[in-house]
C-alpha cells in the first residue's frame, strides 16, 4: 500500500511543479502555443476534478457535466454581451446560475439510480444545449463572441496570457484542495458511503439524496467555474461546450486517470487533451484511433493511469 | 389494584402485505415488550423477511399499521426510523466494503451525533466518534479488527461487525435478520453468548432458523407459516405446540441443530 | 385544421420512428444489461448504407433491404468482436467503450463519405401526396413510414408476446439467471438480439434519411430523444417504449409547430420568437422530468428482478 501511495504522490508534485513552472518554460522557449494548450488543459482538469468529486467519490455517474461548462460560458458571455464586463458580478452569477441548475436537475434525476441516472443526466444537459441553441439573441447556434474578457479592476489581468493561466491553475489547485478537505470530512465519509452501500447507509440513519444532492450542487458550481474560465480563455461561448461528447470527454479523463483519487482527474486531462493534440497532428482522423483506444482502456486497464501506477510500484 | 402494562416497544396492528395475488403478511397483530428478547420463527416462505422489511420501512405494507414508542411509523422512511432508534442487521450482510470496519462503526456512531453536512476537518480523526466506534468493536469481540478492511473480515467477523454497527447506533430495539446465518459451531455460540449480554440493554427482535439460539435467547418466540401467527409465547410452551411442530416437519418432532 | 392533421401525423410518424429506435435499446439493455451508446451509430450506418446502395443499385427498394442487412451484418460483427466482452461489467465501462465506438464511426464515416452529408432522393412513386381524407393530402412517403413501422411494432409485438424466443426474451428482461439456467444457447440469443437492435436502429436510420439529411453525428441526437423514450417508458419495457414514444413524437412535433404561435399570443412577438424554439426543445425534458417526480420507475416498468 505505502509503496504505491508514494508513487502516486510523486506523480502528484511533479505534476503540480510542471504546470507552476510552465509559463517560465514557454517564456524561456519561445513556445507560446504550449502555453495556450495547457490554459486549456488546466481548465479541463478543473472541470475533470468537480466531476470525479461526483462520480469517483460519490458514485453518481453523471452524463451531463459539460452542461456547466456551457452554464458559466454563458453567464460571462451573456452578461459582457449586455454590457456587464467586471468579473466581480460575471462570476459570481455564474457559479449561482450553475448552483441553481445542479439544484433543480439534480433533485430530479437522483430519484433514480443507475443507468436511468447517467441517460437522465444526458438528457438534462441536452436540454440546456437545445436551450442555448436557441437563444438567437446571444448567437444561438453559432455561439458568442466575447469581446472583452471578465474585469477584475486592478487586481489581475485576464488578458495577459500568464496572469490568466495562473489565475485557472490557481483555481485547479484551489479546487483539487477543496475536494480533498471536503471528500476527508463527515459529509465527504457520508457520500464515500453512499458510494459503497446506499442501503446500508439507510439503515443507519442517513436520507441518501440529500446528501448526494448537496455533492451534486458543490461539483456542479464548481464546473461552472470551469466554464466561466472557458468562455475567457477562448473569448467565445457556444453551445457545441455542452453537447453530449463534451460530457463523455470529461467522463473519460476522470476514468482514464482514475476514479475517486485526488489527481486522476488533472492527470487523466493531461493526457486525454495532449493525446487528441498529439494525433490530430498525424492525421484529421485522430478519433479513429482514440475510440478503439478507449475500448481497450475499458477492457484492460482497471483503475485508470494512476490504478496502473499503483500496481507498477508494487511490482 | 394490578398495575397497567407499559406500552409495547413495537406494536404492529393487523399488517398487510399483498404481491399481486400473493399474500406474504396476512392481517398480522403483535405486540414487542420493551426489554425482551423476542424470536421469529417459522419454515421457509412464512414470510419473515416480508415482516422485518416493513418493520424497518424497506417495504410499505398495504394495509395496517406500526407503531414504534407510540409513535406510528407506518410511512415512515427506513432512515427515519433508524434515527428514531430501530436498528437492524442484514440477513445477507451489507457493509461498506472498501472501507475498515472501524470506519464502518464510526459511520454509524457519526449517523447519530448530530448532521453530517460538515465539509472541513478529518472525520477520522473525530475522536470521539473513534471511541464509540472502537468501543462497539470491542463489545462484539472486534477490537482488535479494527484497522481491517471489511473485505479482509472473515464472514463470521463480518456478522459481528453487522452488529457492532446496529449498536453504534444506540437503538432502542434491535431487529436482527439471521444473524447465525453462514456460522459455524464456535461462531455461532459466540454470537448467541454476545447476544445475551445484549439483551440486557437494549430490546430485540430475532428472525432465525438456528434452533439452539432461539431456545437458548428467547424470552417469547412468534411462529408464523404463511405469514399468519400459529403461535406465539414461552419458549417451553412453544416446544411441545403440536401446529407448530406440524408446520415444520410433518408429524416429526422439532429437530434441533444436532438433533 | 389541415395543418393539426398534418402536423399529427408528423408526430406519429416520428413517434413510431423514434419507438423503433428505442424497441432495439430496451430490447439490448433489457436482456444483455449493455448500455450502448453506439446505437445512434447504427441509425447513422442504416442511413448511410441506404443512401449508398440505392445510388449504387439505382433501385429504392433494393437498396433500402441491402442496408437493413448491412445493418444487421454490422451490428452483429459488433457485437461479436467488441461488445460481447461488456457483458457483466459495469455501466459505466459499456458508456465509456460505447462512446469510444461513436468517436470511431463518425471518424470512420468522414473518412469513407467524407464530411457533407449525403442525400436519399426518394423515387417518384414516393414523393406523390395521397388523400387520406377528403381534401387533406399527406407525403407517401411518410405514409409509408408509418405503415412499415406499425407492421415491425405489430411483429415485434407478436414474436416477444407469442413465440418461444419471445418468451425468453421477456424472461431475460425479468430475470437473466434463469434463462442461463434453462440450458438455452446465451451467446446465440444475445447476439440474435443485438442483431436485432441493430437492424431496428438501421431501419429508423434509412426511413429517416430522405426526410432529414444523413449526415455524421445524426445517431447522437436522436439517441438522447431514445434515452428519454426508455425513462419515461420504462426500460426493458417494449409497449412502455411504445406509448413513450408517440408520446414524445406527438409532443415534440406538435409543441414545435404550435407553441410559437401559441406564445405570440400570450407574450410580444419579439419575446415569443426568443423563447418559442428553447422552449419547444424543451417540452421534451419536461415530460421526462414530470414522469420522474410521479412515477420514477417509468409508465410500463418491466417486472422487477
Amino acid at each position: 500500500m505505502k509503496a504505491s501511495f508514494d508513487a502516486r504522490n510523486i506523480i502528484a508534485g511533479l505534476i503540480v511543479a510542471g504546470l507552476l513552472l510552465l509559463p517560465v518554460f514557454s517564456q524561456a522557449t519561445g513556445n507560446l502555443f504550449v502555453l495556450t494548450l495547457f490554459t486549456r488543459i488546466v481548465i479541463f482538469a478543473l472541470a475533470a476534478v468537480s466531476l470525479n468529486l461526483i462520480m469517483g467519490y460519490g458514485g453518481m455517474m453523471s452524463f451531463g457535466h459539460a452542461a456547466y461548462l456551457g452554464i458559466g460560458g454563458y453567464a460571462v458571455g451573456i452578461l459582457a454581451a449586455e454590457g456587464i464586463g467586471s468579473g466581480f458580478i460575471q462570476w459570481p452569477v455564474a457559479l449561482l446560475a450553475s448552483a441553481l441548475f445542479a439544484l433543480v436537475v439534480g433533485a430530479l434525476c437522483l430519484r433514480t439510480r443507475g443507468v436511468y441516472f447517467i441517460m437522465i443526466t444526458l438528457a438534462f444537459a441536452q436540454m440546456a444545449y437545445y436551450v442555448a441553441s436557441g437563444l438567437s439573441r446571444y448567437g444561438g447556434d453559432d455561439g458568442l463572441t466575447i469581446y472583452k474578457r471578465s474585469d477584475f479592476g486592478g487586481l489581475i489581468n485576464l488578458s495577459s496570457r500568464v496572469q490568466f493561466y495562473y489565475l485557472c491553475l490557481g483555481c485547479l489547485l484551489g479546487g483539487v484542495y477543496l475536494v480533498w478537505r471536503i471528500v476527508n470530512s463527515r459529509f465527504g465519509m457520508v457520500v464515500q458511503g453512499l458510494r459503497s452501500n446506499e442501503q446500508r447507509m439507510q439503515a443507519i440513519g442517513f436520507p441518501a439524496n440529500r446528501y448526494r444532492l448537496v455533492c451534486f450542487v458543490i461539483a456542479g458550481t464548481m464546473c461552472g467555474l470551469a466554464g466561466a474560465l472557458l468562455a475567457n480563455n477562448t473569448d467565445f461561448i457556444s453551445p457545441a461546450v455542452m453537447y453530449w461528447t463534451r460530457s463523455g470527454d470529461l467522463m473519460v479523463m476522470v476514468i482514464l486517470g482514475g476514479m475517486g483519487t485526488l489527481f486522476g482527474p488533472v492527470v487523466g486531462a493531461i493526457f486525454y487533451l495532449v493525446l487528441e493534440e498529439f494525433l490530430s497532428q498525424f492525421t484529421e482522423y485522430w478519433a479513429m484511433i482514440m475510440g478503439p483506444l478507449l475500448l481497450l482502456v475499458v477492457l484492460f486497464g482497471r483503475g485508470g493511469i494512476l490504478g496502473l501506477v499503483g500496481r507498477l510500484s508494487r511490482a | 389494584m394490578p398495575e397497567p402494562l407499559p406500552e409495547p416497544l413495537l406494536r404492529v396492528e393487523n399488517l398487510v402485505r399483498r404481491f399481486g395475488g400473493i399474500v406474504a403478511t396476512d392481517n398480522l397483530s403483535i405486540e414487542f415488550a420493551r426489554g425482551e428478547l423476542h424470536a421469529i420463527i417459522g419454515p421457509n416462505g412464512a414470510g419473515k423477511t416480508t415482516l422485518i422489511s416493513q418493520l424497518i420501512g424497506q417495504l410499505r405494507p398495504s394495509t395496517g399499521s406500526i407503531r414504534f414508542a407510540g409513535e406510528d411509523i407506518t410511512h415512515l422512511p427506513a432512515w427515519r426510523r433508524s434515527r428514531l432508534g430501530l436498528a437492524r442487521s442484514f440477513q445477507i450482510t451489507s457493509l461498506l466494503r472498501d472501507f475498515t470496519a472501524v470506519d464502518n462503526v464510526a459511520l454509524a456512531a457519526q449517523a447519530r451525533d448530530g448532521h453530517s453536512f460538515r465539509f472541513w476537518g478529518n472525520a477520522r480523526k473525530e475522536k470521539q466518534l473513534r471511541d464509540a466506534a472502537q468501543s462497539a468493536l470491542a463489545r462484539v469481540g472486534l477490537g482488535h479488527r479494527g484497522e481491517a478492511l471489511v473485505s479482509e473480515l472473515s464472514h463470521g467477523e463480518q456478522r459481528e461487525l453487522e452488529l457492532a454497527v446496529a449498536l453504534a447506533t444506540k437503538p432502542q430495539l434491535l431487529l436482527l435478520d439471521e444473524p447465525m446465518a453462514g456460522l459455524g459451531a464456535t461462531e455461532s455460540s459466540r454470537m448467541v453468548k454476545l447476544l445475551a449480554d445484549l439483551r440486557r440493554e437494549v430490546t430485540i427482535i430475532l428472525v432465525e432458523h438456528d434452533m439452539n439460539a432461539v431456545f437458548a435467547l428467547a424470552d417469547r418466540i412468534t411462529v408464523l407459516v404463511y405469514g399468519r401467527i400459529i403461535a406465539s409465547g414461552a419458549p417451553a410452551a412453544i416446544r411441545l405446540n403440536e401446529e407448530v411442530k406440524r408446520a415444520y416437519l410433518g408429524d416429526q418432532h422439532v429437530v434441533t441443530r444436532h438433533g | 385544421m389541415l395543418l393539426v392533421v398534418e402536423q399529427f401525423l408528423n408526430g406519429l410518424q416520428f413517434g413510431l420512428l423514434l419507438f423503433l429506435l428505442a424497441a432495439g435499446l430496451t430490447l439490448v439493455f433489457g436482456i444483455m444489461d449493455l448500455v450502448n451508446l453506439a446505437h445512434g451509430s447504427l441509425y447513422m450506418m442504416g442511413a448511410y448504407f441506404a443512401a449508398t446502395f440505392v445510388a449504387w443499385s439505382g433501385n429504392f427498394i433494393f437498396g433500402i433491404l441491402l442496408a437493413l442487412g448491412a445493418t444487421l451484418l454490422l451490428g452483429i460483427v459488433l457485437e461479436l468482436v467488441a461488445l460481447r466482452h461488456l457483458y457483466g461489467r459495469d455501466h459505466l465501462d459499456h458508456v465509456l467503450a460505447t462512446f469510444g465506438l461513436i468517436l470511431f464511426f463518425n471518424d470512420m464515416v468522414r473518412l469513407v463519405w467524407g464530411p457533407a452529408g449525403l442525400s436519399l432522393p426518394l423515387p417518384a412513386w414516393l414523393t406523390v401526396p395521397v388523400q387520406i381524407v377528403p381534401g387533406v393530402f399527406y407525403p407517401a412517403y411518410r405514409l409509408a413510414i408509418i405503415a412499415v413501422a406499425l407492421a415491425v411494432a405489430l411483429m415485434l409485438y407478436l414474436v416477444v408476446m407469442r413465440t418461444r424466443i419471445g418468451m425468453l426474451i421477456r424472461a431475460g428482461a425479468s430475470n437473466r439467471e434463469m434463462i442461463g439456467a434453462l440450458g438455452i444457447n446465451i451467446k446465440l440469443l444475445y447476439t440474435l438480439v443485438f442483431g436485432l437492435g441493430a437492424a431496428l436502429a438501421g431501419l429508423a436510420g434509412l426511413m429517416q434519411a430522405p426526410i432529414l439529411t444523413v449526415q455524421i453525428g445524426m445517431g447522437e441526437n436522436i439517441l438522447i430523444l431514445a434515452f428519454v423514450i426508455i425513462v419515461i417508458g420504462g426500460i426493458g419495457s417494449i409497449r412502455g417504449a411504445f406509448v413513450a414514444a408517440i408520446l414524445v413524437g406527438m409532443i415534440d412535433t406538435l409543441g414545435r409547430a404550435f407553441l410559437p404561435d401559441l406564445l405570440r399570443k400570450v407574450l410580444s412577438s419579439a419575446a415569443a420568437s426568443t423563447a418559442a424554439p428553447a422552449l419547444s426543445s424543451m417540452l421534451i425534458y419536461l415530460l421526462m422530468a414530470i414522469v420522474l417526480v410521479a412515477r420514477p420507475e417509468g409508465l410500463f416498468p418491466a417486472s422487477r428482478r
